[in-house]
């Protein structure tokens, strides 16, 4: 269960999509939620899912991988597509029993939710495939340093989301070793009622927390002896160069979705 | 020779009503030497090592390293530049989630040139035989792995000291190994100090000079062969002696009179040897 979690998740490759400047590919990112959220008629999500063909291909990311970073939201898509094809009445009629009723509308919408929350997952977790978190936080600190004028801490919330990330895995693997100890222990984790489920929860959550503040400690100790005194003084080892493939990338894409929201708007 | 670290009539106390954890404890060590701090659980040695590089600061007495009373605030930086640790859970040391961006974490934290960083990790990296790791995610190593980048985020700093806590304490003996190997490697070939605090004997004999602490004092202080020759004193203070040693001591109880200053295998069987023959 805790190893579909592929949040954040990196998979080092030298591809075109791995080498643009992640601060050209988080705002292609976000226009691209943009234009599927803007969107209102089929066009936006054609662009969107050729677009996003276009970078997994681009970006030899094996296709099972997208499919995998799918699979937490499946209960969701199910859950939208239901409502929609039961709540949404307006249009031609296919089927009608009582109070229930399809429209071809009610279809249409649904079908519609479900591509473009697919196409959302998969286009924003292919930003975590391609780009290291470390990169990544580099390039959000970078995006938001214009913010440093109003005091907003820009470098300890980039470590903080460094140093959040590099233990997800870790604390995964931990929390699955302390399942086991309490399994080994007698405790029933996955019978019962939704009271017994939540209640199980507790032993778990509590140990992992422990555990997890010790290690702060830890790190925190291991961070001074390295000499870290917060973002002062600090330079980096890798720097973010724009080359002109980038800006070639970010102004095609950018031109393009723009272009789409314009005409959706337009229509 | 160099004194690289000195501790001069030091007193600790975690707070003003705990107990004193040293008095007067007065210990040096060389540039280049390789020592190890053997104790039971409790006995100091750790709160002793995070003096060496001014994580904690004494009650009373001095600590120099490098001639810098580390109680200077100004000179921080250029303590912990030169005294570098290591502890022992791998895990909670390495901040980065790519081996070579936590190696080079020391480097931006000092704000050095990216070049130079670039330079220097790759460098540090090739020294712990990491290298063609350098892309890998933290984990995605085995424990020993890890403990390796762990050193590298500390030799990419230059230092002339390394304090090693309990380094091996969390690793099958195959990643322990490697390790060792890689310490004694950084102290011959770079000549940097080591001041290993361990539990393993074997580890402790490879060194060269061997101290053992009890209650915040030093009980001894002297070559490997020499301390571990008195087992009765180490066993005393809820210490061991390495397996070749604990042999000849049982066989010596016996009524044999082996070489009491064996601490490895090949000694001991050199010496078992000459006896059958």
């Amino acid at each position: 269960m805790l190893k579909d979690i592929t949040i954040g998740q990196y998979f080092p490759g030298d591809s075109f999509v791995h080498r643009i400047d992640p601060r050209f590919k988080i705002i292609i990112t976000i226009v691209f939620i943009a234009m599927l959220f803007i969107g209102s008629s089929p066009v936006c999500l054609e662009v969107g899912a050729v677009f996003c063909l276009m970078s997994i291909i681009l970006s030899k990311i094996p296709f099972k991988m997208i499919l995998k970073s799918l699979k937490p939201i499946v209960m969701i898509l199910a859950v939208t597509s239901v409502l929609n094809l039961f709540l949404i009445t307006g249009g031609e009629p296919y089927f009608e029993w009582k109070f229930i009723k399809i429209t071809d509308q009610g279809v249409y919408t649904s079908v519609f939710m479900i591509i473009r929350i697919i196409l959302l997952i998969a286009g924003t977790s292919l930003l975590t495939y391609t780009t290291s978190p470390i990169a990544l936080t580099d390039a959000i600190e970078r995006l938001l340093s214009p913010l440093k004028v109003f005091k907003l801490p820009v470098h300890d919330l980039a470590m903080m989301m460094t140093i959040a990330l590099r233990f997800v895995p870790t604390l995964i693997e931990e929390t699955e070793k302390i399942m086991s100890a309490q399994k080994a222990r007698g405790a029933d984790l996955d019978g019962g009622s939704i009271k017994d489920k939540v209640k199980s929860v507790i032993p778990i959550i509590i140990p992992l927390f422990i555990s997890a503040v010790r290690r702060a400690g830890e790190l925190a100790t291991a961070m001074e002896c390295r000499c870290y005194n917060g973002g002062n003084g600090r330079t980096k080892m890798r720097q973010l160069k724009c080359s002109p493939s980038d800006f070639t990338a970010l102004g095609l894409s950018l031109l393009f979705m723009i272009a789409v929201i314009y005409v959706n708007i337009a229509q | 020779m160099s004194e690289i670290a000195e501790a001069v009539n030091l007193e600790f106390r975690y707070d003003e009503e705990a107990e004193l954890i040293f008095e007067n404890l007065n210990l040096s060590f060389k540039q280049g030497e390789m020592t190890a701090i053997l104790g039971h659980n409790g006995c100091g040695k750790s709160t002793f090592a995070k003096h060496l590089n001014a994580i904690l600061l004494p009650s009373g007495g001095k600590v120099y390293v490098d001639g810098i009373d580390t109680a200077d605030e100004t000179r921080l930086f250029d303590i912990r530049q030169r005294v570098g640790m290591v502890f022992q859970n791998p895990d909670n040391q390495i901040v980065a989630t790519i081996v070579e961006e936590d190696v080079a974490f020391a480097l931006e934290n000092l704000g050095g040139p990216p070049q130079e960083i670039r330079r220097r990790v790759d460098e540090a990296l090739q020294a712990v035989g990491m290298y063609k790791y350098r892309l890998h995610a933290p984990h995605q190593l085995s424990g020993g792995q890890k403990q390796r980048v762990a050193i590298a985020g500390i030799i990419a700093m230059r230092p002339k000291c390394i304090v090693l806590d309990e380094p091996t304490a969390m690793l099958d003996p195959v990643g322990r190994n490697k390790v060792m190997k890689t310490v004694k490697k950084l102290n011959e070939e770079f000549g940097i100090t080591i001041i290993l605090i361990t539990h393993y004997m074997e580890e402790a004999s490879q060194c060269k000079r061997v101290i053992v602490m009890d209650k915040g004092k030093v009980l001894m202080d002297d070559c490997p062969k020499e301390v571990f020759s008195n087992v009765d004193k180490l066993k005393e203070v809820g210490l061991d002696v390495p397996q070749a040693t604990e042999l000849v001591y049982e066989l010596n109880k016996l009524g044999l009179s082996l070489d009491t200053h064996i601490t490895d295998e090949n000694e001991c069987c050199e010496a078992l040897l000459k006896l059958l023959s």
